[in-house]
């Protein structure tokens, strides 16, 4: 499928497939997508088109919301992983960081950190190094170690969230929406460390964005989602300069400004149904 | 002086009782954000199986206490395995409507087991009233040496193994990588499942270490009052405590003991006349009301962090 995409080995393969929550809404309607080795993989996609439950899907998440993956099948390294429990999942090197940071209010920035360790029994000397090394990627965070992690900022707790996940020494980060909330300087800011991570650590992000723009940016494939289902995949450059892509998703168009009446009528004879 | 110094550390003593208690809730609350109703309902069923081993099952007493360590770790296990799992991200208040469940069947639980009768509790613990006049500590107030008559050698003892309890609990839950990961699964349970912490098993943990400090306590409370069918009302007298000290504070359920047991034995002697008696019963419960006014979160408790 991923002709165009970076070379390497696939390292997620998600093959058809199809999430119910509560055994009666149907969320997924099909999905599929790849993720090789040492990429950075965009979701992109409107409110509710799935992103967010395809990446708890991968983490099983989804277990704690009554959501399960009822038909295909998700693969990591070659192994089927719908059934493992998320801390089977964080040992093996999967992270999610979560839509909305989560971090721990009460406990200190370091105290966060610490417990993306928690899969981990290392001792505290290599718990410490790894603490240093996560503050080179945030300094931010070490002027704030002692700060309670719910009175710092927005873009830090984005940060700690990040950070809490490199504790686990992941192959794979699924990032929800870090751009949430956030200013523009910092989105960048923050996805700058995303592409830092990716170089230097080989960390391989599936990115669930709403900031189309920025997303296509930093990453190196994309797939857009509608109603559950993908309805366009491509390299990121190539998505990025799709006229369609372009306008609905970046607000731009070639053929000037239309009355919304058009647009919408446009948008409603071109669906992208699969 | 020296009477208002006899009530105020009779009190403090009687108050450490209730920490003991009251700790038993802070755990559970601290790991889950859940007010465990059923934890006066534990600590009967711990003293009562205590007891019960020893009456009808024939165990010396040194066997008895981890045989009622070990049934109340699974007492532990079993409530996560059956009434918790199925909770996973659900509202609090499901949480806590299901510990009112759990209070009925575990006190019909004990019952079962060992019956309804009222047993005593003999743990070898001297209680006998220890007369000091600190005298040759070189304690004096004004000249005038402090005589205590009230105090009693069981209250120390309780008082003692309370401390240790806490000390041992508070380099848990600071230190520890499991106590680190108790308190952010009370923070939010979502985020801790996502960086690999298991829910299940930290539950389990959590509910196990409230049946040991809820066997301490039953042991301590059985031991002073005998074992009943009361005993699940101690948890009443834990309320205010930690209204006081702060619901997710180890530090607050002993001070809050402290401060309750001082507050209650004073406003007796001092105020009480004026009512005609009696108040140390209901007083502890206005102080704590008047408290919640003046600082929800307790003395010690974490503060709602909202961010707007």
């Amino acid at each position: 499928m991923q002709q165009d995409g970076p070379k390497g080995n696939v390292l997620l393969d998600i093959n058809n497939i199809e999430v119910i929550y509560d055994h009666v809404i149907l969320v997924l309607r099909g999905i599929s997508l790849q993720l090789r080795e040492g990429s950075i993989v965009a979701l992109l996609g409107a409110n509710g088109a799935g992103k967010t439950t395809t990446l708890k899907a991968v983490s099983n998440l989804l277990q704690s919301e009554r959501g399960e993956v009822t038909k295909g099948y998700i693969a990591y390294k070659g192994d089927r992983i719908e059934r493992l429990t998320p801390s089977a999942l964080v040992k093996r090197g999967v992270v999610q960081v979560m839509e909305g940071r989560h971090c721990f209010p009460h406990l200190t920035v370091e105290e966060n950190l610490l417990t993306g360790a928690y899969t981990r029994k290392v001792s505290g000397r290599v718990l410490k190094a790894d603490l240093e090394k996560v503050y080179t990627y945030f300094p931010r965070l070490k002027d704030r170690r002692r700060s309670q992690a719910g009175y710092t900022s927005g873009g830090e707790q984005q940060m700690v969230a990040i950070g809490r996940a490199l504790m686990a020494m992941p192959t794979m980060i699924l990032l929800d929406e870090p751009s949430m909330g956030l200013a523009p300087q910092l989105v960048e800011e923050i996805f700058e460390i995303v592409k830092t991570l990716n170089q230097r650590e080989k960390v391989s992000f599936l990115l669930a964005e709403q900031n189309t723009n920025v997303a296509l940016g930093y990453s190196d494939y994309g797939y857009i989602l509608e109603n559950g289902r993908i309805v366009m995949d491509g390299s990121s450059a190539v998505l990025a300069n799709n006229s369609d892509v372009k306008e609905f998703y970046l607000g731009l168009s070639t053929t000037g400004r239309k009355s919304y009446r058009d647009g919408k009528h446009y948008r409603r004879r071109k669906r992208w149904l699969a | 002086m020296s009477f208002f110094l006899e009530v105020l550390i009779g009190g403090l003593l009687a108050g450490i009782m209730y920490s003991l208690v009251a700790l038993g809730f802070v755990l559970i609350y601290k790991a889950s954000g859940v007010f465990n109703f059923a934890q006066g309902a534990m600590v009967f069923f711990a003293a009562l199986t205590f007891v019960g081993a020893q009456e009808k099952l024939g165990l010396p007493i040194w066997a008895a206490f981890p045989f009622s360590l070990a049934l109340m770790i699974l007492l532990g296990v079993l409530t996560e395995k059956v009434v918790l799992r199925p909770l996973v991200n659900q509202p609090p208040i499901s949480l806590f409507m299901v510990t009112i469940g759990l209070t009925f069947f575990v006190e019909g639980l004990a019952q079962l087991f060992w019956g309804t009768k009222v047993y005593p509790l003999e743990l070898g613990i001297p209680d006998e009233p220890i007369v000091t006049t600190f005298e040759n500590w070189g304690i004096s107030l004004a000249g005038v040496p402090i005589v205590l008559q009230e105090i009693n050698s069981f209250d120390l003892i309780a008082a003692f193994v309370a401390g240790i309890l806490v000390a041992i609990l508070a380099i848990f839950f600071q230190i520890t990588r499991v106590g680190r990961a108790l308190r952010a699964v009370a923070d939010d349970h979502q985020a801790a499942l996502s960086v690999g912490i298991p829910l299940k098993t930290i539950w389990a943990i959590v509910w196990s270490v409230a049946g040991f400090v809820a066997l301490i306590a039953g042991l301590m409370w059985g031991a002073r009052n005998g074992v009943q069918f009361a005993l699940t009302f101690v948890a009443l007298k834990a309320l205010p405590v930690l209204i006081l000290g702060g619901f997710d504070s180890v530090l607050g359920a002993i001070v809050g003991g402290l401060i309750i047991g001082a507050l209650e034995k004073l406003a007796e002697v001092y105020i009480g006349p004026f009512f005609g008696g009696g108040i140390e019963i209901w007083f502890a419960y206005v102080a704590a009301l008047l408290f919640l006014l003046i600082r929800p979160e307790g003395l010690f408790g974490d503060k709602q962090i909202d961010r707007v």
